[in-house]
Parts: structure tokens; C-alpha cells; sequence
């Protein structure tokens, strides 16, 4: 009773330590080290070791210790901290995205990075964190619904204002993450209508790449006509005029997909729809890496060649396979067992992230949980995809995993504030 | 639901992913092979070729480095193609050309631009290497002969071609196997073993290192070295002999089988086949229809025997009982074997010859009764021929001697199927056959059996199986070539090798008489037809002469035979008794002979019957 406020604090972090997830803890960092040796494969040779910061495994050993760093500060933060500042550190963000354009530094065609010596920093990372934020501060709010325009309009703007600097640098495919967002949305009472649409959309798009468009049409008329004179027996005043405007709508879709992928795309873009698709097989220009990826990953059989014994991996055979390739070592050395294996921790990360952020009663962390765990899997889906020769090319890491210390420190960073607000949900 | 989509998702995306990774890892094998021709490169380590002497340890074939420009297009920069050019030799266009050719093939991976350039412009070209870039020396191993003679003993190396692939998977393409002679008899003690070598590549097919430490490497084992029996400088002076004349000398050591001197005239330098123009060199070779310096007339050329060949008829004559030592024969510059049938010879009128006067003075009228006795003492002449043909084959006649080269003939030696199947049954007799009793008619022996029985005579019934190889590596092989006893008895032969002394000493080979030694031969002049524009010509009698010295113990037998070299004592009896000189001996005193023979040339005789003149033979 002496100093009953500092007692109630430092019993409610032994109570947060002890209500802190563990397993995801321990899950973190078995795939932070599993990524480690990894890329201490992929560019092994003679002095390699992770204590030289100039090659891969060094720099990325280095931000793994950072990452602890700043992952203690963020446990030991106040949960209430990070929804108080989302929108600072969201401007900040902003900030330091549009500060590129005038003082980032150009690597392989795209701005999005400061350099400092050796050391690079990618803002577009951490402007995962700040979006997430920002969205689970925004929607958090009492007054706002996404079932209402007003709402959906302003959330979408603070989505895609960073998307759309990140487009700018360009980086596509970074900026392709921001549409994990839609999940939240979704989550939060979006019009389901919304997801018709998006696999519609996608639907289309794929049907109008592998089909000549006239089928593509033909489809869409005979479908939706169907559809009237079905609902036109349910229910007699059923109005022609809806089905019309979709069919327009649809048709006008797909032509305008099939113009931007064959007037605007460039071949290189095109190219990596086709392979995918199976229209084209070309397995030493464009279609070369993700060839390679696969025999790297096919020859892995179901134990795998070994740690440091990959032959595809030694020879280099697979471009960029200490970043976005990493799931090629990973299936060569480790084989099915081990690939398998990764493929489920995600999976299982994924879901505990989900399911722990339901059982919050705190708005804000609940949807922060979300905008985690669908940022997570659309960077795994995507990387893995792509490394198994299912997802057309988009270069994007490979949480945890993948060569980047500022991919690494950022979703470092969103995990720990996850895993903060989980530990502090009684705290309220 | 809503709680549920992304989770939901997220299992199936995670299912998709493990059946997609099952499908490439485990179900489909391509991927493993894809790989492993990928990233590895299996690479054979082979051990140099081995080493070939002659019977005293002179180094006949060795290997010699040779240097193949090469290049990989894509690091070429551009160069000063003149002073290249000088310097190796090579004309721009073909320069170009190869340049051309090699990024055809390929941009990443090295192709010859210039192949074996000489040890001079190599060691020049080192020098100069580093103003072309891309361009690199690899060394390779070529066959070194150091003589100029022997070819047709030692044989060539080739690479492999599709054939040799299907009929042995040791060979891969590109690599060498030896083709004929010694070289491809003795292919797998020569050739050694090659090693395996596993490097890892990366992808632009750089060696990188060792695959997995060595681990799967297979050392080469190490080639032998061969000794032939072959003395080289018998057989150089053999082939210095006949140049400008066509035929085959074979020398064996009787006590051995051992195969001293193999000449087939004409022949080649061996060097012709290595080398950048082997090829040119080869086509040239086998395009000599008329010479045939690829013939190897010493194994492979059917001569009638003509008649040494009564030295054998003799010895069966004695062996059957059917006539002595002592036993006679009238001559009249000839006789009548059968009714209006006459077979002349060359004895003066009157002549009362025994066996031993037979065979100095070579009597046709001689053998052709001694043979009608032999073919006489069974009650048919099937049994008669057939006794007289098993007697042939114990010396090696009418089949392979079985000697260690590939190539050969069998011979012929006839008997009664034979004949049954020409005549009618019972349609002929031994006045039908008697050409073979003086070495004509059907008979027909290849040198090395000429040479072969000679040795046979020398040692008094047996001869051992010719052969060429000594030792391997040292160790010696005597139990591969078996002795061979012939059927006849030992006693028979003194009586023929004293009529062969005294052809020598006063019959028809004087010429081949050498001081201090006792020559033992018989000639032989033998008549022999061709088909010249489908017509059936007679040519020129061939020279035949065999030979083995000194008559008691001895050291070497030998067949000489000179195509169209009208009788024995011409060209075929002095050409041997030089050798026999110079191997006996180790030199030639009679260097007036020797300058006959060196500078006598037959040439104009294998002209005429070409030359689409009417033309004499024998004249």
C-alpha cells in the first residue's frame, strides 16, 4: 500500500511477462535462425561466418541482434503507447517515403532505399508497421464503419497514400502488400459485395490472359442472362436493367484488362503472367529463375541434400536466392521435410496471430492482430508461390526468413507490438 | 465467416503449397536428374597412354604434348587479328570462320579455334596470351612416334566413333581407341583406366570446386607399358629394303614364336596418322587403291607359296612312308603326269634326282611324283588329300596362327570336300591336283605362314604361336603363346634342312650365302594372274624366298615376298639374307647387294599392267 501505483505496475508486467506468447516467441525466432543458415548457405564459402558483417549472414545476424533490441524496448513499452502515436509514427512514415524521392539512394532501378555506409535502410518496410497501425487506430475509432462510404473512403486514403509512394519509387510489389489491408477491412463488416468483386476481378483476369476474349464475352453474356431469367421465375418484377449494366461492366472489365496486359505491360510483365499461365515455356530468359527454382526445390527429394550441400544453391543457379528465393535453399538442402515444415509454421503462425487477436476485447489490438497476420500471409503466399512456380513473379521476401534487415527489423517490429497489446489484454 | 476467411485461406494456401511441394520433390524424379546436369559436371581424369619398346627397350611410341587454342565467345573481346593470325598461322577466313562456328555452339562454353599448334608457336603464343582475352591453351595428349617406320605393327589411335560406342560403354565421345595394330591389340593394358572426376559448377558452367570433397572421384589406373618382340632395327632396315617394291618380310625366332621384323611394303610413317592433318593424311593413304599402304601384305596377302612349299611335301612324304631320303625320280627337263599332260622343269635332260638333289635343284618332276604318292596310299584320293591336308594344318597352314593383331587371313589349303564339290565325285585324281605339289594350284599361305612353317622346319617339328608382345609392364606373358608340335616326326627333317643348306650352298639361292653363317632357305617363283578390267591377265611371277639361320640352333626364320619379282633369287633371296646378316650379325658387309636391293625398284613393273599398253611378263 506504500507506492501501490509503482506495486500495480511491476505486478502487471510479471503478469504481461507471464501472459506473453511464448510459442510465437519461440516460433519467431526458429525461423529467424533457420533463415540465417540459410543465407549463410546460399553465399557460403570460406570466410563465411556470421560475425563478418560485410557478406549477407553477417549483416543480417546484425539486424537479427537489433531486432531483439528493439523488440525488448517494444515489450517493456506501454501498450497504450502505440495507439496514441500511430498517427505520429504513420506521418513519419510518410514523411520518410516521400523523402526518397529526394535523397534515396537508386538500387537496381527503384528508390526505396537511404543508404548509411554499408547499411541500407527500406522505409517502405516500416511503413507496413505505421499502415497497420494507423488502420486498427482508425477503424478502432467509435464513429467509424467501413460499411459507411465516408469511413471506407478516408480508411482507403490512408492505405494508399504510402501505396502509392511506393508504386512511385517503383516497387510494385511491395506496394502490392498494402492490399493485405483488405482483409482488416473485410474482417471489420465490409460489404461482401466487395468480396465478389475481388475474386471476380481476379477471376476475369486470369480467364481473359488463357481464353480469346470473344469466349471470355460470349461467357459473360450467356452467364448473367441465365442469371436474370433465373431470378425472373423466383420473383416476376425482377428488372432486367442490373444484369445489363454488369454485363457492361464485366465486358468493359475484361477488355480493359486484355488492352493494359497487351498495350500498357511491358513484355518483361507479360512474361511472367505467361509462364506462370503455361502459355509460354521459356527456361532461359524470363522463365530462367523460376526454372531454376524449381529444380533447386524438385531435386531436394524428401530429406533434402543437406545442410550446405545443395548443388543448386553452391552454384548460384537461382538468382536472388539469398532474398526472394530463399524457399529454393530451403527445399534444396532441406527437402520436403524441411520445406514442408516451414510451409506449416507459417500456416500455424498465421492462425495463432488470428485466433489470439479474436480473443482481444480491445478494438485496436485486434484489428492491428489482423492487419499482422494478413500482411504475413500475402508476403507468404506470394514469395512462396512464386519460388513453387505458382504465383507470377513479385519480388517480396519471405518474413523471418528472406535476406533484408530492414524486412527483418520491420516485421520484427510488428510482431513484438502484436505481441505486446497481446500480453497487455487485460491491462485495460 | 468473417473471423474465418483469412484464416481459412491460410490452410488452404498452406495445403496447396505441401501437394505442390510433394508433387515436385517427391512424384516427379526429372527434377533430381535436371539438377545433377545442372550444377555437376562429371569429368573422366585419364591416365596418360602407355609406353611401347622393342625387344631391347628402344622407345618406339611415347605421347607428346599438343596445344588446342580455345575459346569462350562471350568473354572475346575484340583483338588484333592480324598479328594473331601471324602468329599461329591461320588464315583470316578460317580464323573468322571458327570464330563464327564457335558462337554457333555455344557463348558460354570453350571450342577449339585452332587445334595442335606446334611446341614453337606455342611457346611463343604464351607469351602474347594476355592480349586476347577469352582465349585460352589447353593442353592434350597426342601419340609420339619416334620412328618412321612399323606402322603397319604399331597401329594408330583414333577417336571413337559410333560404332565403338555401342559395342563398349567405357567410351565416350571424343575420346581415343587404338584402331588397328598393336595399339588396338593391346587397347586396355595401353589405355590404363580412366578416373572419374565430379566439379561443381555454377551457372554459367564455371568450375567452382570439388563435389562433395572428392567423395565420389574414382582414381585412374595407371596405363602399362609394352615391349615388343619386334627388333627395330630389323625392321627399319627390313622397310629400307623394299622400298620401290611391294610385298611382306616376316622374321621370327624360332626357339619363341617371337615375331622380329614385320615389313609390308609400302607402308607408312606412323607420324602421318597423328596430328592436325590426319585426317587429310589418312584419306590420302586409303585412297591408294593400286599400293594399298594400309594392306598389310605380311598378314594379309594370299600368295600361291610356289616352292618352299615342297619342303613341306617333302617332310609329308617321308612322315607317310611313301618315299626315303634315298628314293628317285627321273627327269627330262620335265615329265608326263598323266596322258598328254607335261609338267615342265628346269633339271637338264637325263636327270636322276633324290630327295636331297630334289630340293636343292628344286625338281618339279620330283615332287609332283612324290605327291602322287601321297595322295596314292589310301585307297581314294579323299583319304589321300584329307591325310595331306591335316598334315598342312599342324604347321599352321589353311587357318589364323592366331598372333596378337587383328587382322589377317586364313589361307587356303584344299582338300576332298574341296575338290568333290569343283569335279564330279571320283572325277578327279592326284594328276587332277599335282600343281600342289610344287606350291601352285590351290594352295594359298599368307607370308606370316610362310614364315611361320619355315620356323617350324628350323626347329625340327614345332613351332611356337607368332606373336608380337614380350612383356607388360615387365612381366612377361611366355604361357599365352603356346608350343605347337607339327605331325611330323623330328627324325624327317635333317634330310629336307640339308637340301635347304645346299640350296644355299649350290643350288638356286647362292646369292643369299653369307660368310660364317649356314643359311638354310628355299626360293620360290610363283605365277599369279589378276583381273585387270575384268579381264584375267598373268602378271609377272612372284619372288618368294624362306629362310631360317644358322642351320643348327636357330636364331631367326624369315619369309620374304617381292610381288612381281619375276623368280626367287632376284629379289626375295638377297633381300633375306641381308636380314638375316644384319640380324645375326648386326651388320651388312655385302653393302653392294644391299645398294641393289635399296636402289632396285619394281616400279615400272606395277605400271604395266595399267598402263593400257600391251606388255610382257617375266622378260
Amino acid at each position: 500500500m506504500k507506492n501501490p501505483i509503482r506495486g500495480n505496475r511491476l505486478q502487471s508486467m510479471n503478469k504481461s511477462l507471464y501472459r506473453l506468447d511464448w510459442i510465437t516467441i519461440i516460433l519467431y525466432l526458429a525461423l529467424v535462425s533457420f533463415g540465417l543458415m540459410n543465407i549463410y548457405s546460399t553465399n557460403f564459402n570460406e570466410n563465411s561466418s556470421i560475425f563478418n558483417f560485410k557478406i549477407p549472414v553477417g549483416k543480417q545476424f546484425l539486424f537479427f541482434m537489433v531486432s531483439l533490441f528493439v523488440g525488448v524496448l517494444i515489450l517493456i513499452t506501454k501498450a497504450k503507447f502505440f495507439e496514441r502515436f500511430a498517427s505520429i509514427f504513420y506521418l513519419l512514415t510518410i514523411l520518410s517515403l516521400v523523402g526518397l524521392f529526394l535523397f534515396g539512394k537508386n538500387i537496381s532501378g527503384a528508390t526505396s532505399w537511404y543508404s548509411f555506409g554499408s547499411i541500407g535502410l527500406q522505409p517502405s518496410e516500416f511503413a507496413k508497421v505505421a499502415t497497420a497501425l494507423a488502420v486498427a487506430k482508425y477503424l478502432s475509432e467509435i464513429q467509424v464503419n467501413v460499411k459507411k462510404l465516408k469511413s471506407l473512403l478516408q480508411v482507403g486514403l490512408i492505405i494508399a497514400l504510402p501505396m502509392i509512394l511506393i508504386i512511385l519509387q517503383p516497387d510494385p510489389g511491395t506496394a502490392l502488400v498494402f492490399g493485405a489491408f483488405f482483409f482488416v477491412l473485410f474482417r471489420e463488416g465490409l460489404n461482401s459485395i466487395f468480396l465478389l468483386l475481388l475474386f471476380g476481378l481476379i477471376f476475369f483476369f486470369i480467364l481473359t490472359l488463357v481464353t480469346p476474349i470473344p469466349f471470355v464475352f460470349a461467357s459473360i453474356i450467356t452467364l448473367l442472362i441465365a442469371l436474370y431469367f433465373f431470378s425472373k421465375k423466383l420473383n416476376k418484377k425482377a428488372s432486367l436493367l442490373p444484369y445489363l449494366a454488369l454485363i457492361v461492366v464485366s465486358c468493359s472489365y475484361v477488355y480493359s484488362v486484355d488492352y493494359i496486359f497487351n498495350n500498357i505491360f511491358e513484355q518483361r510483365h507479360r512474361d511472367r503472367f505467361n509462364i506462370i499461365l503455361g502459355k509460354e515455356v521459356d527456361t532461359q530468359g524470363i522463365g530462367y529463375n523460376i526454372n531454376q527454382s524449381k529444380i533447386a526445390i524438385g531435386s531436394g527429394g524428401w530429406e533434402g541434400k543437406g545442410f550446405l550441400q545443395g548443388t543448386q544453391t553452391k552454384g548460384r543457379f537461382v538468382p536472388e536466392q539469398h532474398t526472394d528465393y530463399i524457399f529454393s535453399t530451403i527445399g534444396e538442402e532441406w527437402g520436403f521435410y524441411g520445406s514442408a515444415a516451414v510451409i506449416l509454421v507459417f500456416c500455424f503462425l498465421i492462425i495463432r496471430i488470428l485466433y489470439r487477436a479474436e480473443n482481444l476485447k480491445n478494438n485496436f489490438a485486434r484489428i492491428y492482430g489482423h492487419g499482422l497476420a494478413a500482411i504475413l500471409f500475402l508476403h507468404f503466399f506470394i514469395n512462396i508461390g512464386m519460388s513453387l512456380g505458382l504465383v507470377p513473379t513479385i519480388g517480396i521476401p519471405l518474413p523471418f526468413i528472406s535476406y533484408g534487415g530492414s524486412s527483418l527489423l520491420g516485421f520484427s517490429c510488428l510482431l513484438f507490438i502484436f505481441l505486446n497489446l497481446d500480453a497487455n489484454r487485460l491491462n485495460e | 465467416m468473417r473471423k474465418l476467411l483469412l484464416a481459412g485461406l491460410t490452410l488452404i494456401i498452406g495445403i496447396l503449397f505441401i501437394s505442390r511441394l510433394f508433387q515436385l520433390q517427391v512424384v516427379n524424379t526429372t527434377y533430381q536428374r535436371l539438377s545433377d546436369n545442372n550444377a555437376i559436371l562429371e569429368i573422366s581424369d585419364y591416365p596418360e597412354r602407355g609406353f611401347i619398346y622393342d625387344r631391347n627397350g628402344k622407345l618406339l611410341v611415347a605421347n607428346q604434348a599438343a596445344y588446342d587454342i580455345m575459346i569462350i565467345p562471350e568473354n572475346v573481346i575484340p583483338f588484333d587479328t592480324l598479328s594473331f593470325c601471324e602468329l599461329t598461322g591461320v588464315s583470316k577466313e578460317r580464323l573468322i570462320k571458327s570464330l563464327k562456328k564457335a558462337r554457333r555452339y555455344s557463348k558460354r562454353l570453350p571450342s577449339v579455334i585452332v587445334n595442335q599448334i606446334s611446341k614453337e608457336t606455342y611457346a611463343t603464343l604464351q607469351e602474347q596470351m594476355w592480349k586476347y582475352e577469352g582465349f585460352f591453351i589447353q593442353k592434350k595428349s597426342l601419340r609420339d612416334y619416334r620412328i618412321g617406320f612399323g606402322a603397319n605393327v604399331l597401329g594408330y589411335v583414333s577417336e571413337v566413333n559410333n560404332n565403338d560406342l555401342k559395342y563398349d560403354d567405357y567410351y565416350q565421345q571424343g575420346e581415343l581407341i587404338g584402331r588397328q595394330g598393336i595399339e588396338k591389340s593391346y587397347e586396355n593394358e595401353l589405355r590404363g583406366e580412366k578416373g572419374k572426376r565430379f566439379l561443381q559448377k555454377d551457372r554459367f558452367n564455371r568450375i567452382i570446386g570439388e563435389y562433395k570433397n572428392k567423395t565420389f572421384d574414382v582414381e585412374p589406373k595407371v596405363a602399362k607399358d609394352i615391349n615388343l618382340t619386334l627388333d627395330a632395327l630389323l625392321q627399319e632396315y627390313g622397310e629400307y629394303l623394299m622400298q620401290n617394291k611391294r610385298g611382306g618380310i616376316v622374321a621370327i625366332e624360332p626357339s619363341t614364336g617371337e615375331i622380329l621384323a614385320l615389313v609390308s611394303a609400302p607402308s607408312y610413317n606412323p607420324n602421318l596418322l597423328v596430328g592436325r592433318n590426319r585426317s587429310k593424311n589418312y584419306r590420302k593413304l586409303a585412297q591408294d587403291t593400286l599400293a594399298k599402304p594400309l594392306f598389310d601384305r605380311g598378314l594379309q596377302a594370299l600368295y600361291p607359296p610356289g616352292s618352299p612349299f615342297k619342303t613341306l611335301n617333302a617332310l609329308i612324304a617321308l612322315q607317310e612312308g611313301v618315299i626315303t631320303p634315298e628314293t628317285q625320280f627321273k627327269c627330262n627337263k620335265g615329265h608326263f603326269y598323266a596322258r598328254g599332260a607335261f609338267m615342265e622343269c628346269h633339271c637338264r635332260r637325263g636327270s636322276r634326282n633324290d630327295l636331297l638333289k630334289g630340293i636343292y635343284q628344286s625338281c618339279n618332276t620330283y615332287f609332283a611324283n612324290t605327291y602322287k604318292k601321297i595322295i596314292n596310299k589310301y585307297d581314294t584320293p579323299d583319304k589321300g588329300v584329307n591325310q595331306w591336308n591335316s598334315h598342312l594344318k599342324s604347321f599352321g597352314l589353311g587357318n589364323y596362327l592366331g598372333y596378337d593383331l587383328s587382322v589377317g587371313k586364313r589361307g587356303f589349303i584344299p582338300n576332298a570336300a574341296y575338290y568333290n564339290s569343283w569335279y564330279k565325285e571320283g572325277g578327279w585324281k592326284a594328276p587332277t591336283i599335282i600343281s600342289n605339289a610344287i606350291g601352285q594350284g590351290e594352295v594359298l599361305t599368307t607370308p606370316i605362314q610362310l614364315a611361320n612353317f619355315t620356323a617350324a622346319i628350323a626347329n625340327r617339328g614345332y613351332y611356337y604361336t607368332p606373336h608380337f608382345l614380350r612383356s607388360v609392364s615387365g612381366d612377361s606373358i611366355k604361357q599365352k603363346f603356346l608350343r605347337k608340335n607339327t605331325s611330323i616326326d623330328p627324325e624327317h627333317f635333317e634330310v629336307v634342312i640339308d637340301g635347304m643348306h645346299k640350296v644355299v650352298e649350290k643350288g638356286t639361292a647362292r646369292i643369299a650365302r653369307i660368310k660364317g653363317i649356314e643359311v638354310c632357305g628355299k626360293t620360290g617363283t610363283a605365277e599369279n594372274f589378276t583381273k585387270i578390267d575384268g579381264v584375267r591377265t598373268q602378271l609377272t611371277d612372284h619372288s618368294i624366298f624362306i629362310a631360317f639361320a644358322p642351320k643348327e640352333d636357330p636364331k631367326i626364320a624369315i619369309a620374304v615376298f617381292i610381288e612381281n619379282g619375276y623368280w626367287g633369287g632376284r629379289w626375295a633371296a638377297p633381300i633375306a639374307s641381308l636380314m638375316l646378316e644384319q640380324y645375326i650379325n648386326k651388320e651388312v658387309k655385302r653393302s653392294w647387294l644391299e645398294k641393289r636391293m635399296v636402289e632396285g625398284s619394281l616400279a615400272t613393273e606395277y605400271e604395266k599392267p595399267y598402263s593400257g599398253k600391251p606388255f610382257t611378263i617375266n622378260e
